[in-house]
Formats: structure tokens, C-alpha cells, sequence
């Protein structure tokens, strides 16, 4: 089935509407798989033809499989440059896919938790994602959906050197695997300098914008693993497990900390967020990032009913620029209009939250 | 005083210092601040630290014989040094002098223990198989074992049947 955007926004999605993952910490879990056929040129060096006969193939392969039942595929170059930014911001394409030449495309599930770019960097980047901290449920997933399009695909594999790969980076098992880290404490205590020390040491690497406080980053970090050659897929997702369990630990104790040494400080910094999202009228998207991530502690803390992170998670996405433009059927506004329309949205989602109840407050 | 570093993709003054600590080694990219934005190192989700310590280390020249293209993509080692990329599959035999000093620096090992595509693998023993099987043909014939010929004849039939290959000889 072709793809068609707006039935895809308006569609249950992993990301958006999943609740029963809820997770405190872990927003998403990912793992790709790199793929290439053993008998063509990477996409870098294949010509269009060879581009084109690539994507018919793997496209028919992927779309055969039961996880891409009732799944939509698209070639890149048939999708306008917003719907392309709304792909990216799902989560659901890379920017690089996105700027693809011909040739190259994707296939995505109805749930969008399985998306399949064709001619990226290699043939095939295979990926997986899940709601909250599952990387062992993601790997079953993906692991089974690599087999089965193995099972009609000729895999470009080496005994020594693994799955060959366009980049000698991504040799041997060819995965990276992923968790997107919502880690507010750590870095209003100023730890996180220390967090990228220690899991850079294991191998691991931290992905995310380091400002001052909180600014402009949600206080969103991405950690996945570094290595993909001499290390077999069961014991890189166990080590990362075990490097994300941890710094969940970290995370959760500093927000106690914060709690028991300045009582007022998240409060007073969840309610001021809380009161910009309900009443204000321009909102940029990085201050929306950084506003939805104190809401969506708040909803940690127990000052707001679970079922609410859910939708705090569904904002994050919704709120970025390319969303914005899409609602409002426009290819392209002004940065201020965008930030207004923003703010629109967030004001009518934000009408629907109960007040929060903040368990310290008046008792000190 | 010591000069300032130049960035390591290009030959500015580099601003952005990035370190990072694998396997108990230690890698440094420099880069300047064009470079840093280029590769998305100020974006959370799209740089890969990796991508940029593998162009830092092909900045001592590559040693490969001069000329040398791989016979399947027309890749040559400098079209590697510049977008840190292979042609094809087959350039990781053609290329393999160039590739296994890199190796040990970028990954855990240097030797696939995750993962085996089975299906590839049982193709394999089944073209293997068949080598097997039409050298013994041969011999048998050559010795004038018409039994044993006709025998392996029906199992090369069924082989390349079990390979999806053309049972026609």
C-alpha cells in the first residue's frame, strides 16, 4: 500500500498513543540492523538503475513479511519535503534518508514501531522501536523480522567480518541499539558530565546537547552503543541494559536528592512549566521541549496522574516544527506564527490537565 | 606556545574537542566549528562519533599499492579516504591491507561472533556440496564407475534442486 501521511498521523502509533509501556526515565527504545544484498554496490556507488532495481526488490521482500502487514511503503522522491520532516521527526526516516537520491525509500508498519529505509547508507537499515526501556522485547522483534527477510534476501555476510556494511563502522553485527534518556535531575544537579564519562569508558556513547541546565534539550540524551564488530547482539543489548538500568538508578536517586535538599525547587520549576504550557501564547520548540519535559516529571513525581505521561510523550513529537506546519496545512510560515500555532495546540491540550497536586506543598 | 590544533577534516583551527573513551583506549577528534556543524555533532540524534574517529584515522596517508581498484565497483583507496565508505561488498576483500589496521582501534574485536545469516550459510554448504559432488561425477566417470556416475548424477539433481538452482547441467 502506498503511503498516505495523513492516515499515518491518524493512525495508533508505538510512540504516541501506546500507554501500556509507561516508563519513568526511558521514553524509547530503537534498534537498527544494517543490511546490504551481497551481489550489488552500496547505494553510495550504485547508479540509478541499480538504485531502482534495489528498492523493487528489498521493497517487495520487506512489504511479503507478516510484520509489515497492512504497512505502507513510499519512495522518497514521491514525498513533499514537509511530509519528509514529519517522517524524520516520527522517528520513522533519517535526515539522510530524507535527502536521498532516487531510488531510495522506506516501509513502515501500520503502529510505526517497524520502519525499513531502503538506500540509505547501506540497503537496508532495518529498524525497531518500542514506548519505554525494552531493548530485550526490541531485539526479539527485530531479530525476527531480519530473518525473515533473509529467508528471500541474499545478505552480504563475511564468517570473519560479519554483516558487510558500506561503513566499516557499522561491521560485523551491524546493530545499534538505542534508549532515549529523559534525565532532568541529572542535569539540573550537574551530573551529567560525569554519566557521559563513565558509560563512554564501557563503550557506550551519550548523544545530546549539554547547555546550561536544561536549556534547548529537554534534557534528552540518547545512549546506544558504540561497537558492532567482536561482540555478539544478545551481549551488546545485555551490557547496554545494564548501563541504561544504572543510569536510571542515578537519575531516579538525584531526583530524590533534589527533592530532600531544596523541597521546592522541582515543584515551583514543574508548576511554572505547567502554567506556560496552559496560558501561554508563543512557545518556540525548544522551549516546548524543555517545558514538556518538566511536565512529564510531574507526572514521575506523582503530581500528575500517570495516564498524562502518555500524552506529554505525544507532544513531544507533535510540537516539533514540521508537525506544526502540517496541521496547519501550510508547506511554510513565519518562525513566529509557527511559535503562536504551537502554543495554540499546547493550550488546548493543557485545558484537559487536571491542576497539579503537589504532595509537599503548605506542609513545610 | 603550543600551536593550535587544526581540525581533523579540514585544516581550520579546530573549537570543538571531542574525547571519548573505548575499550580503555582513548580517542580525540578536533574539529572546527563548519566541520562540528557539518557532521551534526550539535545534534542529539545524528552524528556518529564513530564515522568522524574513522576519517581521523585515515588522515595518515593509507598504505595501498598504487593503482589498485577493486574489480567489482572500480572503487580505489582514495575514493575510501573521502567519504569514508566502501563501493561494494567485494571492496572489504580488495581493500582488506587498508582495512585491518582500523579494526582493532574501532570495534571490540576484530572477529564476527554475533549473528549468522542461516540461510546464507546452508546455501553455501549446498554450492559446496555440489563442488563435492561434480568432481567425484568426474572421477567416476574417468574410471568408468557408471554406477557410482549415475548415483552421483541423481544426488547433483537434487541438490541443486534443494539451492533453487537450475537442475539442467
Amino acid at each position: 500500500m502506498p503511503l498516505d501521511i495523513d492516515k499515518l498521523l491518524s493512525t495508533p502509533a508505538e510512540l504516541t498513543d501506546n500507554s501500556t509501556a509507561k516508563c519513568p526515565v526511558v521514553l524509547m527504545t530503537r534498534i537498527r540492523l544494517a543490511r546490504n544484498l551481497s551481489t550489488h554496490c552500496f547505494p553510495g556507488r550504485a547508479d540509478d538503475g541499480e538504485r531502482k532495481e534495489i528498492f523493487n526488490r528489498c521493497r517487495e521482500a520487506i512489504m511479503a513479511t507478516s510484520s509489515m502487514k497492512r504497512g505502507m511503503s513510499v519512495a522518497v522522491d514521491e514525498l513533499a519535503p514537509l511530509q519528509r520532516q514529519v517522517l524524520v521527526e516520527r522517528h520513522l526516516i533519517s535526515r539522510e534518508l530524507s535527502a536521498a537520491k532516487s531510488g531510495a525509500g522506506a516501509a513502515i508498519n501500520k503502529d510505526q514501531s517497524v520502519s525499513v529505509m531502503i538506500n540509505e547508507e547501506d540497503h537496508l537499515r532495518i529498524q525497531v522501536l518500542r514506548n519505554g526501556f525494552q531493548l530485550k522485547r526490541t531485539w526479539t522483534a527485530i531479530n525476527a523480522l531480519d530473518t525473515a527477510l533473509e529467508s528471500s534476501l541474499d545478505y552480504a555476510f563475511s564468517p570473519r567480518l560479519g554483516y558487510v556494511t558500506a561503513c566499516p563502522t557499522n561491521l560485523g553485527t551491524g546493530m545499534r541499539a538505542s534508549a532515549m534518556m529523559h534525565l532532568p535531575a541529572l542535569v539540573i544537579a550537574g551530573q551529567m558530565e560525569k554519566v557521559v564519562r563513565a558509560v563512554n569508558q564501557l563503550g557506550m556513547v551519550v548523544r545530546g546537547l549539554f547547555g546550561e541546565g536544561s536549556d534547548a534539550s529537554g534534557s534528552m540524551f540518547q545512549i546506544s552503543n558504540q561497537t558492532t564488530l567482536g561482540e555478539s547482539e544478545p551481549d551488546i543489548v545485555k551490557r547496554l541494559h545494564n548501563v541504561l538500568q544504572s543510569i536510571v538508578d542515578h537519575e531516579l536517586n538525584a531526583r530524590a536528592k533534589l527533592l530532600e535538599t531544596d523541597p521546592a525547587k522541582l515543584p515551583d520549576k514543574i508548576g511554572r512549566a505547567y502554567g506556560i504550557l496552559k496560558h501561554g501564547h508563543v512557545i518556540s520548540s525548544s522551549e516546548a521541549m524543555n517545558l514538556l519535559s518538566l511536565v512529564r516529571l510531574g507526572v514521575d513525581l506523582g503530581y500528575l496522574p500517570d495516564e498524562y505521561r502518555t500524552v506529554v510523550d505525544r507532544l513531544f513529537i507533535e510540537a516539533q516544527p514540521g508537525h506544526i506546519l502540517h496541521r496547519a496545512d501550510k508547506p511554510k510560515l513565519e518562525s513566529d506564527e509557527r511559535d503562536r500555532l504551537r502554543a495554540d495546540l499546547l493550550r488546548s491540550e493543557f485545558a484537559n490537565f487536571p491542576t497539579p497536586g503537589y504532595p509537599t506543598a503548605g506542609n513545610n | 606556545m603550543a600551536s593550535p590544533l587544526k581540525c581533523d577534516l579540514c585544516d581550520n583551527p579546530a573549537t570543538v574537542h571531542l574525547t571519548q573513551i573505548v575499550n580503555h583506549k582513548v580517542h580525540k577528534v578536533d574539529l572546527c566549528e563548519s566541520c562540528a556543524q557539518a557532521k551534526g555533532v550539535t545534534d542529539p540524534s545524528g552524528f556518529s562519533l564513530a564515522d568522524l574517529l574513522l576519517k581521523a584515522s585515515l588522515n595518515p596517508e593509507p598504505t595501498a599499492p598504487a593503482g589498485l581498484r577493486c574489480e567489482h565497483c572500480g572503487y580505489a583507496p582514495d575514493d575510501f579516504k573521502k567519504s569514508g565508505r566502501f563501493g561494494c561488498p567485494q571492496c572489504y576483500e580488495t581493500f582488506t591491507d587498508l582495512l585491518e589496521p582500523m579494526l582493532d582501534n574501532m570495534h571490540k574485536g576484530t572477529a564476527h561472533t554475533g549473528k549468522i545469516p542461516e540461510r546464507a550459510l546452508q546455501r553455501k554448504q549446498l554450492h559446496d556440496r555440489l563442488h563435492e559432488l561434480e568432481s567425484e561425477l568426474q572421477s567416476a566417470i574417468k574410471a568408468e564407475r557408471y554406477e557410482d556416475a549415475a548415483k552421483f548424477r541423481d544426488e547433483i539433481v537434487q541438490v541443486r534442486q534443494e539451492a533453487g538452482l537450475s537442475t539442467a547441467s
